[in-house]
C-alpha cells in the first residue's frame, strides 16, 4: 500500500501476570479498507482491540492513528477520538428508546436546560435514513432484533464521525439474513471512506466483504494479505501455525498408541440443530473409540455436545443412544443413562470453587453414595482416595479447596468425577486446554487407556495434533454442519484442515 | 494459571502460627463469632447487674428462638445463592390460621388434643406450601429470588389480614401456649425446638446429599447442573424449608403473645434473620453456609442489644450497633475473598 494507513499499530506488548497476551503485535488498516482480524481462542485478537479503544494500556508500542500518536484512556475517549467499536453483545442500553440511544452521553438540550426531543428525534431519524433503516425511533431498542440493533450501533458509531469501526463477532448471534443487511451496511461504510475491522470466524463472511486480512496466533502478528490472495486453506493453516508444505503426520502428543478393537456404536446423532450455532450435525461414537469433533471457533461443536448431553435443547435431529431414541432434558438424564461431560471452561462450568477436592470429585455420585439421602462418608473417601492415587491428582490433602489447585489438578479432578461413575460414553470438550505439559500428557495418555478398556469418547479439540492422533474416527463441522466424517487411516492435519476450511475433503 | 501446590503446607502453617496482623485476621474469620459472643457474656458478667441468673438467659433466649429458627431456613435459601423476604408475612399466615382450630372455630372436634395438633401441623404445612410457590417461581421461572419473594412478602400479611378480618384474636389455651412458654427444666420449651431444629438443619447440611447440592448449587450452579444436580427441585426445597420454619416460628409467636395479631406477627422477621445468617458468616452469595453460624449470630445481635440496655443505652442505639455489626460481618466477608 503506497497511501499511508489509517492506522499503525507496531511492536505492542501487553503481558496479563505471567501470561504474555501481545508480543510485539502489529497491526495496519487503510483508509476504506475493510480489514479481517483473525485468529484462535487465545490468539490476542480481543487484546489488541482493547489496546486500541482504550479498555487495557500497553505495556509497549506505539499507535498512531491518523497521522497523530494514539493514547485513548478509555473506550469513550476512543469513540469521540474516531474509534468505535462495536461488542458482540450491544453496549447499548435496550430499554431506552432508539433516540436516546443514539445521543447517549451528549445529548442535544435547550437553553432552559431540558432535553431537545424533536431536534434528537429529527437528527436520530435522519441519521438512520442514510442508512436505509426506517424504524420509530421512540420505542425501545430492545424491541428490534439484533441486526437492527447493530444498525443502530454502527449508526451511533458514525454520528461520531467515526474513521475506523471496529467489529468483534458482529455476526455470531445473526441469522443468515440479517448478516446480508450488516454487509451492506459495511459496504456503505466504506463507501464513505471508513475503515472497519472485522473480526470473525466464518470464513465465508470474511471472503465476502473483507479486503485484507491480518492472522494472529500465540499474541504475534503472523500474517498480512490480501484477501484475494489467499486461499480458505492457507488461512486456515496460518491461524493454526501449520506449514501446508511440511506438515507432519506423527509425533507431538501422548496419544499415539496400539491398535484397539472397537464395539458397537454407542451414540449416533442425526441431523441436530441447536439455535443459531447447529443447522446440522451428523456424528456416532462406538464402544472403545476416540472420536474427535473437529472445526473451527464458533463451527458449533461445543452446542452440539451440550445438547447431546441434554444441557440445551435441540430443535431438529435425533439422537440415538445404546440403540434406544434418546432425548435428554436435563444432564441428569443422560448422566444416569451412563454420559458423562468435561466442559470447556472449567472455572465457569466444571469447579464448584469452595468445595473441597473431595466434594468436587463426588458431585455427581453423592446420590450412589447415600443410602436414604444420608452420605456414607467412609465410601466417599475410600473412592476419592483411590481416584486420587490412580490418576495422581496433586493436592495436599481431599480437603483442599479445589481452586487453589492447578489447572492440570483441576481437570483430573473434573475427570475423576466421571470416571467414579463408571460411564459408558465421556464428553471432553477441549480437554487439555490451559494446562501445562506434563499434565496434558497425562490426561491424553489416560483418555487413550479409558478407551482402551471400552469407554466411548467424544473429544472436541482445537490443537489438530491432539485431533489427528488421538482420534480414531474424526468429524469436521464447518459452520454448524457436518462436512466430514474421517477414518483413522484418511485422518492427517491438511485433510482436516481442508475440511475445517472449505468443507470438503482434499 | 492458578498457584501450584507444590508447596501445600504453606496455607496451614500461615494460620497455626497466627503472629502478625493476616494471623489475626484469618483468626478472626474462623472464630470471629464466636470469640465476639465469649467476649460479650465475659463483659456482661464483670459489669451487667443481675446477668449470672436464669431470668436473664431466659429473656435472652426466648428474643432470639424465632430470629434463630427462621434464620436456619433463610441459611438454606441464602446458601443456594437465594433469598427469602417473604418470612415474616407467612408467619403472619400460620399466626392467623391456628387459633381457628384450637378454639373450634373450623373444627368442632371433642378431642382438645387433637385440636392442638391440627392447629400446629395445618398452620405449618399451609406456610410451607407457600413457601413452594416462592420456589416454584424461583426455579420454575428463572425469577430473581428478591422479587419472587416480594410477591408474598406483600401479599401474605394481606392474606393473612383478610383471613381475620383485620381483627386481633385473643385466646387462652395453655395446652397449645405450652409451645412456646411451657418450661423443661426452667427453661421455656421454645428454645427446645429451636435447638432441634439447628441441630437437625445443621446435620442435613452437613451429611445428606440434599444438603451438599444446596450448596454445590450457591457455589457454581452451571457446573453443578452438568454434575447432575437437580438445581430446581434443590432451590425448591430450600423455600419449602424456609416456609416451614416460618410457620413454626409464627406459632411461636402467638402462644407467646396469648394473641394472633396478623398486622404484626413477624413485622421486620426477614431482616432481624438475614442480620442473623450475616453476622454468623454464612456467605451471602450463596456456596458456604454454617447452621450454628446463625444461631450465634442471633445471640451476638440479640446480646448486643441487651447489654446495651441493661447498662442504660437506649434501644435506638442497640439498632445502630446492630448495624454495624452487620457492616463488619460483610467486611470480614470481603476481605477473605480478596
Amino acid at each position: 500500500m503506497t497511501v499511508e494507513p489509517l492506522l499503525r499499530m507496531s511492536g505492542i506488548n501487553k503481558a496479563f501476570g505471567p501470561v504474555q497476551a501481545l508480543r510485539d503485535a502489529s497491526f495496519e488498516v487503510a483508509p476504506g479498507e475493510v480489514m479481517a482480524l483473525v485468529g484462535q481462542n487465545g490468539a490476542g485478537k480481543s487484546t489488541l482491540i482493547k489496546v486500541l479503544n482504550g479498555f487495557l494500556a500497553r505495556d509497549a508500542g506505539e499507535i498512531v492513528f491518523d497521522g497523530k500518536p494514539w493514547s485513548a484512556g478509555s473506550p469513550q475517549e476512543a469513540q469521540r477520538s474516531g474509534v468505535s467499536t462495536i461488542f458482540q453483545e450491544i453496549n447499548l442500553i435496550p430499554l431506552r428508546s432508539v433516540t436516546e440511544n443514539i445521543y447517549l452521553g451528549r445529548e442535544i438540550r435547550n437553553r432552559a436546560g431540558f432535553l431537545a426531543w424533536k431536534l434528537m428525534d429529527e437528527g436520530a431519524g435522519a441519521l438512520l435514513k442514510e442508512f436505509d433503516v426506517s424504524l420509530d425511533i421512540r420505542r425501545p431498542l430492545g424491541e428490534f432484533s439484533t441486526a437492527v440493533q447493530q444498525m443502530v450501533a454502527i449508526a451511533r458509531a458514525v454520528s461520531f464521525n467515526a474513521k475506523l469501526v471496529v467489529m468483534d463477532e458482529s455476526t455470531s448471534s445473526l441469522a443468515e439474513h440479517e448478516v446480508g443487511i450488516l454487509f451492506q451496511t459495511i459496504r456503505r461504510l466504506k463507501s464513505q471512506g471508513v475503515s472497519v475491522v472485522f473480526v470473525s470466524h466464518k470464513l465465508d463472511e470474511l471472503f465476502e466483504v473483507c479486503d485484507r486480512v491480518t492472522i494472529m496466533r500465540d499474541g504475534v502478528t503472523v500474517a498480512v494479505s490480501a484477501m484475494k490472495d489467499m486461499s480458505k486453506l492457507q488461512l486456515v493453516a496460518t491461524m493454526l501455525g501449520r506449514d501446508l508444505a511440511e506438515m507432519r503426520k506423527r509425533g507431538a502428543t501422548a496419544f499415539a498408541g496400539g491398535q484397539h478393537s472397537i464395539g458397537e456404536e454407542l451414540l449416533r446423532a442425526d441431523g441436530l440443530a441447536v439455535g443459531h450455532r447447529v443447522h446440522d450435525v451428523s456424528l456416532s461414537v462406538r464402544k472403545g473409540e476416540i472420536v474427535g469433533l473437529a472445526g473451527l471457533l464458533g463451527a458449533g461443536r461445543t452446542e452440539t455436545a451440550r445438547a447431546i448431553f441434554g444441557a440445551d435443547l435441540h430443535e431438529k435431529g435425533e439422537i440415538t443412544y445404546l440403540g434406544q431414541g434418546r432425548n435428554f432434558k436435563e444432564p441428569a438424564e443422560a448422566i444416569r443413562a451412563g454420559m458423562g461431560f468435561c466442559s470447556e471452561d472449567r472455572k465457569r462450568e466444571g469447579i464448584i470453587p469452595g468445595m473441597s477436592v473431595r466434594e468436587n470429585m463426588t458431585l455427581a455420585l453423592l446420590p450412589a453414595l447415600s443410602r436414604s439421602g444420608i452420605v456414607d462418608e467412609s465410601r466417599q473417601r475410600a473412592v476419592v482416595d483411590r481416584f486420587i492415587k490412580e490418576i495422581g491428582v496433586k493436592c495436599a490433602s481431599p480437603e483442599q479447596p479445589i481452586r487453589q489447585l492447578s489447572g492440570g489438578n483441576q481437570q483430573k479432578v473434573l475427570l475423576a468425577r466421571w470416571l467414579c461413575m463408571n460411564p459408558k460414553l465421556l464428553i471432553f470438550d477441549e480437554p487439555t486446554r490451559g494446562i501445562d505439559v506434563g499434565a496434558k500428557a497425562e490426561i491424553q495418555k489416560l483418555i487413550r487407556r479409558l478407551a482402551e478398556e471400552g469407554l466411548g469418547v467424544l473429544m472436541i479439540s482445537s490443537e489438530l495434533e491432539e485431533i489427528v492422533e488421538g482420534a480414531d474416527r474424526v468429524f469436521v463441522l464447518r459452520d454448524g454442519e457436518t462436512v466430514a466424517e474421517l477414518e483413522h487411516d484418511q485422518v492427517s492435519e491438511s485433510v482436516v484442515m481442508n475440511a475445517m476450511a472449505q468443507g470438503e475433503l482434499a | 494459571m492458578t498457584v501450584n501446590v507444590d508447596r501445600p503446607a504453606s496455607d496451614e502453617l500461615r494460620i497455626e502460627s497466627g503472629g502478625g496482623p493476616f494471623g489475626i485476621l484469618s483468626f478472626l474469620k474462623r472464630y470471629g463469632t464466636l470469640t465476639a459472643l465469649i467476649a460479650l457474656i465475659l463483659f456482661n458478667f464483670a459489669f451487667t447487674p443481675h446477668f449470672a441468673t436464669l431470668q436473664t438467659l431466659n429473656v435472652n433466649l426466648t428474643q432470639v428462638c424465632t430470629i434463630v429458627i427462621v434464620g436456619v431456613g433463610m441459611t438454606l435459601v441464602i446458601a443456594t445463592g437465594g433469598i427469602d423476604l417473604s418470612v415474616g408475612s407467612l408467619m403472619a399466615i400460620a399466626g392467623a390460621l391456628a387459633p381457628g382450630f384450637f378454639t373450634g372455630k373450623f373444627f368442632h372436634g371433642n378431642d382438645l388434643y387433637v385440636n392442638i395438633a391440627l392447629s400446629i401441623i395445618i398452620p405449618i404445612v399451609v406456610a410451607g406450601l407457600f413457601g413452594l410457590f416462592n420456589g416454584w417461581l424461583v426455579s420454575s421461572f428463572n425469577i430473581q429470588p428478591i422479587v419472587a419473594t416480594l410477591i408474598l412478602f406483600i401479599a401474605g400479611r394481606g392474606i393473612a389480614q383478610v383471613w381475620t378480618n383485620g381483627d386481633l384474636q385473643v385466646f387462652k389455651a395453655p395446652e397449645f401456649q405450652a409451645i412456646a412458654i411451657g418450661r423443661v427444666f426452667g427453661i421455656p420449651f421454645q428454645v427446645y425446638i429451636m435447638a432441634v431444629i439447628v441441630v437437625i438443619a445443621a446435620w442435613i447440611l452437613r451429611r445428606t446429599v440434599f444438603g451438599r447440592q444446596v450448596l454445590a448449587v450457591g457455589g457454581n450452579e452451571a457446573a453443578a447442573r452438568l454434575a447432575g444436580v437437580p438445581v430446581r427441585r434443590v432451590k425448591r426445597l430450600v423455600y419449602v424449608i424456609s416456609g416451614l420454619c416460618a410457620g413454626v416460628a409464627g406459632l411461636i409467636v402467638i402462644a407467646e403473645n396469648s394473641a394472633a395479631d396478623a398486622n404484626l406477627i413477624g413485622m421486620g422477621m426477614e431482616l432481624d434473620a438475614i442480620a442473623a445468617v450475616a453476622v454468623g458468616g454464612t456467605l451471602l452469595s450463596g456456596g458456604r453456609a454454617s447452621i450454628f453460624g446463625t444461631l450465634l449470630g442471633a445471640l451476638i445481635i440479640q446480646l448486643v442489644r441487651y447489654t446495651l440496655l441493661a447498662n442504660g443505652v437506649p434501644d435506638a442505639a442497640g439498632l445502630i450497633a446492630k448495624a454495624l455489626l452487620i457492616v463488619l460481618a460483610v467486611w470480614l466477608q470481603r476481605a477473605e475473598r480478596a
